[in-house]
């Protein structure tokens, strides 16, 4: 299908993204890079002059550093697991006939729309608080002691906000998919004697790998570095209790002012996103050409 | 042939649909409900709040101590500017790459969401002082060409994920015709893909919308959209709930009254079965 | 809808690279978002009429946002602000950096001498002030008048720590969600680690010995930490780990603490029958000390400093003039009663009968002068400042030995732990960045 002309034609147009994004990827990393090989911090001056790898040494070194990583990919995997299982359902909800269709999907999607920090402080103030809040109304209630949840389960807290946040990107991304589901294929089965699960299992979800494919892909990647919740609510703790990558390059670069020492954690947090990409796009990755 | 849906199994899908659709949307409603008490009630029990009198104080209390318009104004520029920007970059790349994919397609893909991963924290530093000396400090132009490189694997990747949903078929048949790669473009891709280009651009006008890093670091006063206005609320000494509640919903508001109308077409049935 | 868009975007970047051409001078003040702040800007008219060559853009953040921003700009030379916001931790730090204007040729009507001594003190080095306070605060005991009275006891106007210890035992009753004290446990070096030091200060103990070296391994941290888990676990509310500033207030404004000893600007809140529920039942004492001579209060203002290089340093230093003389207060106290006078920093606004006669004013006055930043702890030590240490890195040590304190509170690590962690992460730090040799 693919002649000569629209080869190069088909170049033509990849190229201002490849050539962007390049200029964009190459100028801050060469930077990054440059500092993290220096001795450079914002509030001290006399601290200059050639640091070699004593930087990486520090933050690969640093007690919180692997604890920090398996947060990482508790988060990542926690929040990919929820959006990926409830964003499939939601979207089959929503794509059946109801009444106010509208209003229920604009119900679904809203959390997407709220800052993250505004979230964070939603969560943490009016929801979680073991005596304010809603969910402490609720065990009260039931005769039941509060919950401290951001102090006693402070990873898997985090894990639920930012996948209220995340659910509707993966539903919305999902429900365009399933509007391509061929009827006819559908009702074809139905006729055969398919009960709607077996129906589900090999008709809809295979159309929905490569939706699923984007949406984990594109999700790790931000999830990777998620912060303004973290921020918010626990601050990395209690204790490192909820401390990722993302936070500890955050205490070096912005309450250390160590720019050598968060330019140093930003490369490795960069270096381990690339491996983890790496392996996930493996296993599902020929999902991508189907 | 329409399958019969029988009218109790719609009812029982209302039901559970919207309790699943309260359920979800909750925190957001109270946080709208909290917007119209005072700071004191704010904070109260569900019941009690919603008991104790209703204002406008808090909204009165934001509108005379912040600028809405003009960082509503900033917002809707570096939102909407870059994300349309993007598309433009981004289509022809990603129509480029779902239907002449090459061996190196996919790695090109992945580069692309690469740029993405490192931390902003870990590249504050030098990209401030790249953007002062480009003079681009506190500037709607350098915030726009920010987002929009920001985004633009983000737009490619969800383009390239709807590009690839269009059977090639309808290409070829109309190639067959003798049609023009720019007329193939207009006249038959754009059109199927309108409901894919819609909801990449709604998501990625949220995200930019959202993003409260760089939108916060590299602006002060002139370029500051509403993630300024929003962090300009939340106070470590003094309660600021209704203030924060008030300032969120002026905020969330026009990108839901966007969402509510572009819902048809974020949603529209792609009748790829009725092409034959 | 695209033409309109791009010119749209082109309008916009114009303006944006280009400003508006005026006759005025521009100046860019960056500011946190308390009250008194936000008071000023409803004020500017004043200012206009007085100087109406000069206007002022304004930038409000959240205190830690706005710490990250105005930091990283100032040390990178971003010119972004032409007057910032700044509290006594950064001015010691930055002006000894060379990075502020020395406020020497402010007009003789701003009188410096008029200055709290001990917020002049914190502003200042080598006798310059680099900072002007606009706000000042410290730390005291508020308390349930009306538990006191139903549990038999009277609050001393200087308390010991025993007094506090008895006082919420008698008042906690957590079948009824009444919890005896209520304290900062959020982790932070000016959330938990605010309280937490200043009450290690009053037992005896310091953050760093003259020679530099962290001390959170001797006895009387040992005595500090135990005092106050025990206090939190017998007496506290539950959650109180993630409990800051703002989350105490909900508390007690809702009934739910029978003491919290937190800043001084707190008093106007609990008292206010608007948010409070319990605002005519407060009373307020001096902050405890265990008779080793020092209280356990802290000091804290916040000042406007000029960054160094800025273009605009007369319209700036003619602003910082005008928003924290004696005129100013006057005319805050005119507009909006003595009570929202910006407090703690002027000894004539004390002197005024009009204001001493507000309550709480009297006591914050007396906190304020118990505070020496230069001498902040029972033995001699190497640095200024009571609930930090006035050096860069303590942001990130307060920081990370907070969090220590606030897993111990929180259960998940025992204190041995967290103080050997403390002690460990501190002189990590310290070597690191050359204090100990």
């Amino acid at each position: 299908m693919a002649t000569q002309q629209s080869r190069l034609a088909a170049r033509l147009m990849v190229a201002p993204s490849v050539i962007l994004l390049f200029i964009w990827m190459i100028v801050p990393l060469v930077a990054t890079v440059w500092f993290s090989f220096r001795n450079y911090n914002l509030l001290n001056p006399n601290l200059t002059g050639w640091a070699g790898f004593n930087n990486y040494y520090y933050f690969l070194t640093d007690p919180n550093f692997l604890t920090a990583i398996w947060h990482t990919l508790a988060v990542v995997v926690g929040v990919l697991i929820v959006t990926v299982v409830g964003g499939i359902l939601l979207a089959l909800m929503l794509d059946r006939p109801m009444w106010g269709q509208g209003i229920v999907r604009i119900m679904v999607i809203a959390p997407f729309f709220v800052m993250p920090t505004v979230s964070g402080l939603i969560w943490k103030n009016l929801l979680m608080n073991p005596v304010n809040g809603m969910f402490a109304h609720m065990a009260k209630g039931l005769g039941l002691q509060p919950y401290d949840f951001l102090n006693q389960a402070p990873l898997t807290s985090i894990i639920v906000i930012v996948a209220w946040a995340w659910l509707p990107f993966s539903t919305l991304i999902f429900l365009t998919s399933l509007q391509s589901l061929d009827g006819e294929q559908q009702e074809a089965a139905e006729m055969d004697g398919a009960g709607s699960l077996s129906r589900f299992i090999h008709l809809t979800i295979p159309h929905l790998t490569r939706a699923i494919t984007v949406v984990i892909l594109i999700q790790t990647i931000f999830l990777l570095s998620v912060f303004a919740e973290i921020a918010v609510t626990t601050n990395g703790g209690p204790g490192t209790a909820s401390t990722t990558l993302t936070y500890l390059v955050y205490v070096q670069a912005l309450l250390n002012y160590d720019v050598g020492g968060g330019t140093a954690g930003g490369m490795v947090a960069v270096i381990l996103a690339n491996i983890v990409a790496f392996f996930v796009m493996r296993m599902i990755g020929k999902n991508l050409d189907a | 042939m329409a399958r019969q849906i029988k009218g109790s199994a719609k009812a029982g899908n209302t039901l559970i649909a919207w309790v699943i659709g309260f359920v979800i949307f909750f925190p957001i409603l109270w946080t709208i409900l909290m917007s119209f008490h005072g700071e004191g009630d704010a904070i109260k029990s569900p019941l009690p709040m919603l008991a104790s009198p209703w204002t406008f104080d808090s909204y009165g209390e934001v509108q005379a101590r912040s600028n809405y318009s003009l960082h509503f104004f900033n917002s809707v520029v570096i939102s909407l500017g870059s994300t349309v920007l993007a598309l433009i970059i981004a289509i022809p790349a990603a129509w480029a790459m779902a239907f002449v994919p090459g061996r190196r397609t996919k790695d090109l893909l992945m580069w692309m969401l690469s740029t993405k991963m490192m931390p902003a924290v870990g590249v504050l530093i030098p990209m401030y002082l790249g953007f002062k000396a480009l003079g681009l400090l506190d500037t709607l132009t350098g915030l726009v060409m920010l987002m929009t490189l920001a985004n633009l694997p983000l737009v490619v990747w969800m383009l390239y994920t709807y590009f690839k949903e269009i059977p090639g078929e309808i290409l070829e048949a109309c190639r067959m015709d003798g049609a023009s790669l720019r007329s193939e473009i207009t006249h038959i891709l754009v059109p199927l893909a309108v409901p894919g280009i819609a909801s990449t651009l709604l998501l990625n006008v949220i995200l930019a919308w959202n993003e409260a890093f760089w939108t916060l670091q590299l602006t002060s006063s002139k370029a500051a959209p509403l993630t300024q206005f929003i962090a300009s609320y939340s106070s470590p000494e003094g309660l600021f709930y209704a203030k924060l509640s008030a300032a969120s919903t002026m905020a969330i508001a026009p990108i839901l009254i966007l969402g509510w109308f572009s819902q048809k077409q974020l949603v529209r049935g792609l009748t790829f079965g009725a092409v034959k | 809808m695209t033409k309109t868009l791009r010119a749209l975007l082109g309008a916009a970047a114009f303006f944006g690279l280009t400003g508006l051409a005026t006759a005025e001078t521009q100046i860019t003040v960056a500011t946190v978002n308390n009250g008194d702040m936000i008071r000023m800007q409803g004020l500017m008219d004043d200012f206009y009429a007085k100087h109406p060559d000069i206007k002022v853009n304004w930038v409000t953040l959240e205190e830690n946002v706005l710490r990250q921003k105005v930091t990283t700009d100032i040390s990178t030379k971003g010119g972004q602000f032409d007057v910032l916001t700044i509290g006594m931790y950064e001015t010691p730090i930055w002006a000894k950096l060379g990075w502020l204007v020395p406020l020497k040729d402010l007009p003789a009507s701003y009188d410096v001498d008029d200055l709290l001594p001990a917020m002049r003190s914190g502003l200042s080095v080598d006798g310059t002030l680099f900072a002007a306070p606009f706000y000042g605060e410290s730390s005291m005991v508020m308390y349930r008048t009306d538990l006191m009275e139903k549990a038999g006891l009277k609050m001393p106007k200087e308390p010991k720590w025993d007094d506090i210890k008895a006082a919420a035992a008698a008042m906690t009753d957590k079948t009824k969600e009444q919890y005896g004290i209520c304290l900062r446990g959020k982790a932070g070096w000016g959330e938990n680690m605010g309280f937490i030091d200043t009450l290690a200060n009053s037992f005896g103990a310091s953050l760093f010995d003259m020679k530099w070296k962290p001390t959170f391994g001797g006895q009387a941290w040992k005595d500090t930490l135990a005092f106050y888990l025990d206090l939190m676990d017998k007496f506290g509310p539950p959650g109180a780990s993630s409990n800051g500033f703002n989350e105490n207030l909900a508390l007690f404004q809702q009934g739910h603490c029978g003491m919290w000893i937190d800043a001084t600007v707190a008093a106007s809140f609990v008292a206010d029958p608007k948010s409070s529920t319990v605002a005519g039942k407060v009373g307020f004492a001096l902050a405890p000390d265990k008779g080793l001579g020092k209280k356990a209060n802290w000091l804290w203002a916040w000042a406007l400093a000029i960054p160094a290089g800025s273009q605009k340093v007369d319209a700036a230093k003619t602003f910082i003039d005008w928003a924290t003389n004696k005129d100013y207060l006057n005319l805050v106290a005119s507009k909006e009663g003595w009570a929202n006078v910006p407090p703690g920093t002027r000894k004539s606004l004390y002197a005024n009968p009009k204001y001493i006669s507000v309550p709480f004013a009297q006591l914050t006055l007396d906190s304020i002068n118990a505070a020496d930043p230069t001498k902040p702890t029972v033995d001699p030590v190497p640095y200024v400042g009571i609930q930090f240490a006035a050096i860069p890195e303590w942001q990130g040590i307060g920081t990370a030995v907070g969090q220590q304190f606030s897993a111990a509170l929180a259960g998940t690590t025992s204190p041995k732990d967290a103080l050997a962690n403390a002690q460990q992460i501190a002189t990590d730090a310290m070597t690191k960045a050359g204090y100990i040799k």
